[in-house]
């Protein structure tokens, strides 16, 4: 089958056949893939398409498959963040977002790939091996939710959940050419996403159209009393679905445009800015000076929050473990031995930045940059209703080219890093290709205000015909 | 009289007071009441640490300690705000436990204790909240265990940590200040002293000449004030020989009664302390008035109030505020009896009883002791039967009048004593003269007489007195 499908789609699928016929054909299609996205299938998506079937379509995705990121907690299936440090943890609990999935009938067809505890821009650091980009095999998908992204692209899922910590969602919607959104930091309930670093992350969700990132976010968002983060507003997304952007003010932020970005890239989001101007909108350019601090700061803060959430794997409650001969013997065997390089890596600099003596210097340090991004944001969207730029700074790259030197990787989340800091909502949507690799324009919004950036990218995809190109696998 | 400290102790105490009497845990909604269960029942997500689970802070976990921190005069802070105290042992299934860094929920406190000069006022410093670990349990002993067991039922309880300045300066302060502690802890309904584990202490101690050293591991009252003194003992022992009293942290071995060194300021952990991301600072100092005007009245109130309202001596009201139930207990009972002979019933005989067989005042009920006072006042058994009485409930059972009659208790009636007290004074004529001669001490033998005839029942005193009126004429 392999091929694109909206929501829509699949429901008009549905009511031709039967959810169980959908989920099997994905299933199937699944089962011929060459991309590895899945970390996994789920062995109850048939019965739950059935489910759906004798509900008689309620439910706002009733039998609508979807592919969860292996960091959400799903009850019954496991979830190992991509590490072999959570091989054989099976949750006996649902995150809110599967909660609130399952309420409305969607089908779990099972868990995707990604960085291993989401630390990475490429997937490359899965336990599982990489996930190969659709539009090239020999590329990465990006990441941390490359999975997520990847099966999306390949037409193995019609929609899927990330969660964006730095970029996780809309770095691989960049690189796979699908749209991402990462919503303002307390929209969705992170209770049963294992954390990375929980000051800054969100789980959001990917699609091939804008229209089905506001149905999902309209099934998934809203306040949980089990989350402190979580905020209560009554919003509905898909009302922001509106084809209109006549006097929308946008703001153009010179930072995100800086030395080594790619020029295929920096052209597809001129372009898509005058298309911008051609639909009746303004632009300005806009100053986000302490922008050049914000990548520094995210690692120190992401670090220094990944030592202290990732200090619970140590063996003895769940997971594999390696003897010792004391309890601290052990658990240190068994983490130098189940975490992988990276993971070590950002846990031993974290641990650093927080310890006496070094608190100061870097952890409280970032602290400080952080209110000076966020007041960059909240200074330049007083004067403009978004931002644009480019998602990441080059499209993707291939396999192995960055992953033995880590910093020039960490180089390459410079323009998705701003947002987690201030927690403000952002959105990639498809804007071209560069090389024919997809190309995506990031759109920034307001605090709680998901309504704008989705409208902006509603009216962008119905004017242009960039979400109709697809990868060579697929129809 | 003014007490000189002749070695110029110093002891802060540091109490951890599990909030037991909340209903559910600090950051789920796990139930408190796992003393009686089974290990790991009392658990979910959320204090098992699962990856994903998020704490949300229990409302009534908060208001438990504004409370605590308004009974001990303390200040409340503005805003809550937890911080991560990050270290690695299996009984804490985070890796790091939540707690309160530089804003305490409230601070700078006092309280009053009988101390070796009279009143004495110990300082708090501060009492923050944190949460419970859960508990190692060794198969056999610590040294030949094949391996060693957790149970998270404990996990995450709510404990507020109070922290005094060194103001107390003996063993015996120290007690007393923990004694006070645990009364005024109990009558604000947040904490049960009797469950296992529910108040551990954590004392610093320092001699003059010397550094501070901490002593950790003391679980009662009792072995702190043995720890404080085996510790004052040690550090002046050092000193006179001349040694050295380092900063260090030692361990106390209840078992035999000693402080064992654990390690040295170097050796200190670096907890690297860090605001907790998924707890929101809640705004809690509006909160203040309405959790001041839901106080009760504490025990040092409660004492005077005893002695104005019922005319109880101070010894009588310290001893019955020393204990909420007991307080409770006697107000019952002082409402249906007399009060003055109430209070020297509850608060000598019947305490004094059940501290002899380590009960508590829940072993015994108001009803029976309002019968028992009501015979005593109406004369009907002696004061000595009443005790007999008391005794028998406790070591036996059965209620006050089935004790009397199967013992046979009650007082005789006037006219069988004015008949012994007749016939003694016939059938024991040598006695009377002697009596009538001015020897005092043969009255004793006629008592003994008619005490004998009644086998006991007579009163002793009312058999005197009927003698002496019968020899008079
Ligand atoms: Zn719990």
């Amino acid at each position: 089958m392999a091929e694109w499908l909206s929501i829509s789609d699949v429901r008009k699928k549905i009511s031709e056949s039967s959810a169980e016929e959908v989920t099997a054909a994905y299933l199937e299609t699944i089962g011929q893939s060459r991309i590895n996205g899945y970390t996994c299938t789920y062995d109850g998506a048939l019965e739950m398409a059935k489910q759906a079937d004798k509900g008689e379509g309620e439910g706002l995705l009733a039998g609508v498959p979807i592919a969860i990121k292996d960091n959400i907690s799903t009850k019954g299936l496991a979830t190992t963040c991509s590490s072999k440090i959570l091989e054989g943890y099976v949750p006996p609990y649902d995150a809110h977002v599967i909660e609130r999935l399952k309420a409305e009938g969607a089908v779990i067809l099972g868990k995707t790939n990604m960085d291993e505890f989401a630390m990475g821009t490429s997937t490359e650091s899965s336990c599982y091996g990489v996930t190969m980009n659709p539009w090239d095999l020999e590329r990465v998908p990006g990441g941390s939710s490359g999975g997520s992204a990847a099966v999306v692209a390949a037409g193995e899922a019609p929609i899927s959940l990330g969660s964006d910590t730095g970029g996780s969602v809309r770095c691989p919607a960049a690189f796979c050419g699908v749209v991402g959104l990462k919503p303002t930091y307390g929209a969705v309930s992170r209770y049963g996403l294992i954390s990375y670093a929980n000051s800054l992350e969100q789980i959001g969700p990917m699609a091939t159209c804008v229209g089905d990132i506001a149905t999902v976010m309209d099934v998934i968002g809203g306040y949980d009393p089990r989350d402190s983060t979580s905020i209560n507003r009554e919003i509905s997304y898909r009302d922001a679905l509106v084809d209109d952007v006549k006097g929308l003010k946008v703001g153009v932020p010179e930072e995100y445009f800086g030395e080594g970005v790619d020029g295929g890239v920096e052209k597809a989001v001129w372009d898509a800015i005058s298309k911008y101007e051609e639909m009746g909108a303004t632009w300005e350019k806009v100053s986000m000076p302490n922008t050049k601090y914000a990548l520094a700061a995210y690692y120190t803060i992401a670090m220094s929050e990944a030592s202290s959430n990732l200090a619970r794997f140590d063996g003895t409650r769940y997971g594999p473990r390696n003897d010792g001969e004391n309890w601290h013997v052990m658990a240190s065997r068994t983490r130098a031995e189940y975490f992988g390089k990276e993971v070590q890596r950002r846990v031993l600099l974290g641990t650093y930045a927080l310890s006496a003596g070094y608190q100061d210097k870097y952890y409280l340090k970032a602290l400080k940059v952080r209110t000076l991004v966020k007041q960059d944001f909240e200074k330049a969207l007083s004067n403009v209703d978004v931002l644009m730029g480019p998602t990441m700074p080059m499209p993707a790259f291939r396999i192995g080219e960055k992953i033995e030197d880590p910093l020039s990787l960490y180089l390459t989340d410079v323009n998705t890093v701003p947002m987690n800091l201030a927690g403000v909502p952002c959105i990639s949507v498809p804007c071209g290709l560069s090389d024919g690799l997809p190309v995506g324009l990031q759109i920034i919004g307001k605090q709680f205000d998901e309504a704008t950036i989705i409208r902006s990218a509603y009216a962008f995809e119905q004017n242009t015909d960039h979400n109709k190109a697809r990868p060579a696998e697929v129809i | 009289m003014v007490y000189d400290n002749p070695d110029g102790v110093m002891i802060g105490l540091e109490v951890h007071v599990q909030l037991n009497k909340l209903n559910t845990k600090m950051f789920c909604g796990c139930s408190t009441k796992y003393h009686d269960a089974e290990p790991n029942t009392h658990v979910c997500p959320v204090c098992l640490g699962l990856p994903g689970a998020l704490p949300v802070i229990n409302r009534k976990s908060v208001e438990a300690a504004m409370k605590i921190g308004l009974a001990l005069n303390c200040e409340i802070v503005e805003q809550t705000q937890f911080h991560r105290k990050n270290y690695y042992y299996p009984d804490l299934p985070k890796g790091f436990q939540t707690t309160q860094y530089d804003f305490p929920i409230v601070s700078g406190g006092k309280v009053v204790i009988e101390g070796e000069d009279g009143e004495h006022v110990v300082r708090i410093t501060r009492a923050h909240m944190e949460e419970d670990p859960g508990r190692l349990m060794h198969m056999g002993t610590i040294e030949k265990s094949k391996g060693t067991l957790i149970d998270y039922n404990r996990s995450g309880m709510s404990l507020i940590e109070i922290v005094s300045e060194p103001d107390m300066r003996s063993p015996k302060e120290a007690r007393r200040y923990l004694d006070k502690l645990r009364n005024i802890l109990e009558y604000l309904d947040v904490f049960d002293g009797s469950l296992e584990g529910s108040m551990r202490v954590d004392s610093n101690v320092s001699i003059m000449g010397g550094q501070r050293v901490e002593v950790k591991n003391i679980s009662s009252h009792k072995g702190a004030e043995r720890a404080i003194l085996f510790e004052i003992m040690r550090q002046k022992n050092l000193l006179r020989r001349g040694g050295k009293v380092v900063l260090e942290t030692r361990h106390f071995d209840e078992a035999r009664g000693v402080t064992i060194s654990m390690r040295t300021k170097e050796e200190e952990h670096d907890y690297r302390y860090f605001p907790e991301p998924d707890l929101v600072p809640m705004r809690v100092s509006d909160w203040g008035p309405a959790i001041q005007e839901s106080l009760p009245e504490l025990p040092d109130t409660k004492r005077e109030r005893f002695i104005s309202q019922y005319g109880i001596t101070g010894m009588h009201a310290k001893a019955l505020t020393s204990d909420i139930r007991v307080a409770d207990f006697f107000e019952i009972v002082a409402s249906k009896a007399d009060p003055r002979a109430a209070g020297t019933w509850v608060a000598d005989v019947l305490r004094g009883e059940l501290n002899y067989r380590n009960l508590a005042i829940t072993s015994f009920t108001t009803e029976d002791i309002i019968e028992i006072i009501g015979l005593v006042v109406e004369e009907k058994i002696t004061e000595k039967s009443a005790v007999d009485v008391i005794r028998t409930i406790l070591d036996v059972g059965g209620s006050p009048m089935d004790v009397v009659k199967e013992k046979g208790l009650l007082k005789v009636e006037g006219d069988i004593v004015t008949q012994a007290v007749s016939e003694s004074i016939v059938e024991n004529e040598e006695a009377v003269q002697d009596y009538l001669g001015g020897t005092e001490k043969s009255l004793n033998f006629l008592v003994g007489q008619v005490m004998k005839k009644t086998k006991g029942r007579a009163d002793a005193r009312q058999a005197r007195e009927l003698l002496i009126a019968a020899l008079k004429d």
